[in-house]
């Protein structure tokens, strides 16, 4: 269940990087400054900031983490 | 001649940087090239962003949105904020396991042991040499004519270059990973503030505000497409996400995956990341469509920061954003160097018997000598041949490195994946570069001009209705629209699928090690055991053929 829904919300993320609605228009601006267009995508990289959080949250590769424990493969070290 | 000073300060202090972390050395290529896999969490974030991002981020993205307009922002930096943590997120994490646990230092050594064959590395390994190479001269170039520009031609190109690839080789010959890493904390720092600081400076210098210019830009129907973007086409724009594919496949991303300390790095960087390419690309593709608008008819589009700098910005801070950009140019190229002196070294000299007799030792003293040559060869390649090779070398390593995803995703996520899936998947990368090549150079001289429609290259194949099979755009060559990204990712896919599906897949004990959570808890005791002195005889007793590597770790990754 969980899956499913992460991989819905990573695809639906995806989709809405193609702005068409957005495409010929300027109009309004953002901030007084930011065309539309410009806002839009600067907000779609806030967007994918929170997806990559829920996926921290979510679907962290928690299984991934007992490597860290286990001894570094050691090469013979010798100083200078 | 300030901005020149400050800039030279800089580079002073990124090699003293460099001489400290020589002190900190050992003499072993783990240390050496992967700073004994210790790369803290914000480190790790700093230095793998430093890895990722070139001097195009700042210089190329002004001025591509000085040509094209704000749809850039879109077209690369917002698809690389949602594809390139999510790569990092999938498949760094794993790459990251599987070095710590069987001792991996590059893609090609992953490779080779995966699929049981030293021949697919080789091809592979060759590949990437030659996809990776002309980046790397192109960041020498880059490098030498930011300084030129700065320096207002104070530094003639010739030497810029020279410096750039001094620092450089500096800073990786004595540093190695940790010099490297140590320096992307100056460096990322300073260009991510890059933006916002040029975007307050010039502001405040700029007779209007930017609200204003932008109206004036949509007002005006010769300048409105860089406002909206009306001159990209839908195709164009959906094919350009697949590009940032390529950033976890390029080697020295990748190595960088293997260096981090402990695998929850990965988790404060991937959040970051989308903010960070932010940070930088934002500013920078405003203050490009601004500078169109301001200085048109630039006949270096790419210098339209250094230009609003030099006119809106005080010199010392025209220094310090200078500095920054230099950061961007050096972050990538200390990471590429390293990287092709990692893969020289463990997947050529050490691989075919260079280790055995020469040892630990021996193999950095081959590490730093093959640094020095290869930065003396860029030097003097970036000295005598014209940049736009290099540049068009670079965009179709882009497509090559992402059309090479699907081989990674297959080795860390298919157990049914096999050598010669690997193998269709490499052949038919390097047949698509050869024929985007082709088809690039054949079309150049009937190239239409930014905004025209696109140029049919074989009109004759209308007769079977494929007219628009191969198009030329201004500057690319498309595949019934859509960029050769999009059929070279595809196919790379469906050749691996097909191929693995037709032959026989890896022996059992390599599925049981990358993919079996039994062999996994097994190799863990052996591997506590083993490092405890105890002689471990249990390993056919638990059904597992002893492997190369296996005695260094464990696991399903």
């Amino acid at each position: 269940m969980k899956a499913t829904f992460l991989t819905l919300l990573i695809s639906a993320v995806y989709l809405v990087h193609q702005d068409c609605w957005n495409w010929k228009i300027s109009d309004p601006l953002i901030f007084g400054f930011l065309p539309i267009g410009l806002a839009y995508h600067a907000g779609y990289s806030i967007l994918c900031a929170i997806l990559m959080a829920i996926l921290v949250k979510f679907a962290w590769p928690s299984h991934l983490e007992r490597a860290q424990d286990e001894p570094p493969p050691q090469n013979p070290p010798s100083n200078h | 001649m300030i901005p020149l000073t400050v800039i030279c300060l800089y580079l002073v202090a990124i090699a003293i940087i460099g001489s400290f972390a020589f002190r900190r050395s050992q003499a072993n290529t783990e240390d050496f090239f992967l700073a004994n896999r210790g790369v803290g969490s914000m480190v790790f974030f700093l230095s793998l962003f430093a890895t990722n991002m070139t001097a195009f981020a700042i210089l190329g993205s002004s001025g591509q949105a000085y040509r094209q307009g704000i749809g850039i922002y879109g077209l690369m930096a917002s698809s690389s904020c949602f594809l390139i943590p999510l790569t990092i997120f999938f498949i760094g994490t794993r790459l990251w396991a599987i070095g710590k646990r069987f001792g991996h230092q590059t893609q090609v050594a992953f490779f080779r042991d995966r699929w049981e064959c030293d021949a697919i590395g080789t091809l592979i390994f060759v590949l990437t040499v030659v996809m990776l190479v002309p980046y790397m001269i192109i960041s020498i170039m880059g490098g030498g004519r930011v300084l030129a520009d700065i320096s207002k031609d104070m530094v003639s190109y010739p030497l810029g270059c020279a410096i750039v690839a001094l620092v450089v080789t500096v800073n990786v010959f004595f540093g190695g990973m940790r010099g490297t890493v140590w320096v992307n904390i100056l460096q990322t720092s300073m260009f991510l503030i890059f933006g916002a600081i040029a975007l307050a400076v010039i502001s405040h210098n700029l007779p209007l505000g930017f609200g204003e210019y932008i109206h004036k830009i949509a007002a005006n129907p010769k300048t409105k497409f860089l406002v909206t973007r009306e001159r990209m086409s839908e195709s164009y724009f959906w094919s350009y996400t697949f590009i940032p594919l390529s950033s976890i496949m390029f080697p020295h991303m990748a190595i960088m995956c293997f260096a981090a300390r402990r695998v929850t790095a990965f988790k404060r960087t991937v959040v970051l990341y989308p903010l960070a390419i932010m940070a930088i690309w934002l500013p920078c593709i405003f203050l490009g469509v601004i500078g169109a608008f301001l200085k048109p008819g630039l006949a270096k589009p790419d210098g339209v920061l250094l230009v609003m700098l030099s006119d809106y910005a005080p010199p010392i801070l025209a220094g310090i954003l200078g500095a920054g950009i230099i950061s961007a140019v050096m972050g990538s190229d200390t990471h590429q160097v390293l990287a092709l002196s990692t893969m020289f070294t463990k997947d050529l000299f050490a691989h075919y018997g260079g280790k055995d007799k020469y040892g630990e030792r021996g193999s950095v003293y081959f590490a730093r000598a093959f640094i020095l040559i290869v930065t003396v060869v860029a030097y003097i390649i970036a000295l005598l041949t014209r940049e736009t090779i290099f540049e068009l070398a670079v965009r179709f390593a882009f497509s090559g490195f992402a059309a090479m995803g699907p081989v990674m995703i297959a080795a860390l996520f298919w157990k049914r994946s096999t050598k010669y899936g690997a193998l269709a998947s490499t052949l038919w990368v390097a047949a698509w570069l050869v024929l985007t090549w082709y088809l690039q150079k054949i079309s150049d001289v009937s190239a239409p001009k930014p905004g025209a429609p696109p140029f049919i290259i074989f009109p004759e194949l209308a007769n079977v209705g494929l007219g628009h099979l191969f198009e030329r755009t201004s500057a690319n060559v498309t595949v019934f629209g859509f960029l050769p990204v999009v059929p070279m990712v595809l196919g790379s896919a469906v050749c691996m699928i097909i191929f693995s599906l037709l032959t026989r897949p890896p022996t059992q004990p390599t599925i049981e090690k990358y993919f079996s959570k039994q062999t996994s808890e097994t190799l863990s005791a052996r591997t506590v055991s083993e490092s405890k002195g105890i002689a471990v005889a249990s390993n056919e007793s638990a059904g597992m053929p002893r492997t190369p590597n296996a005695s260094r770790g464990s696991g399903a990754v």
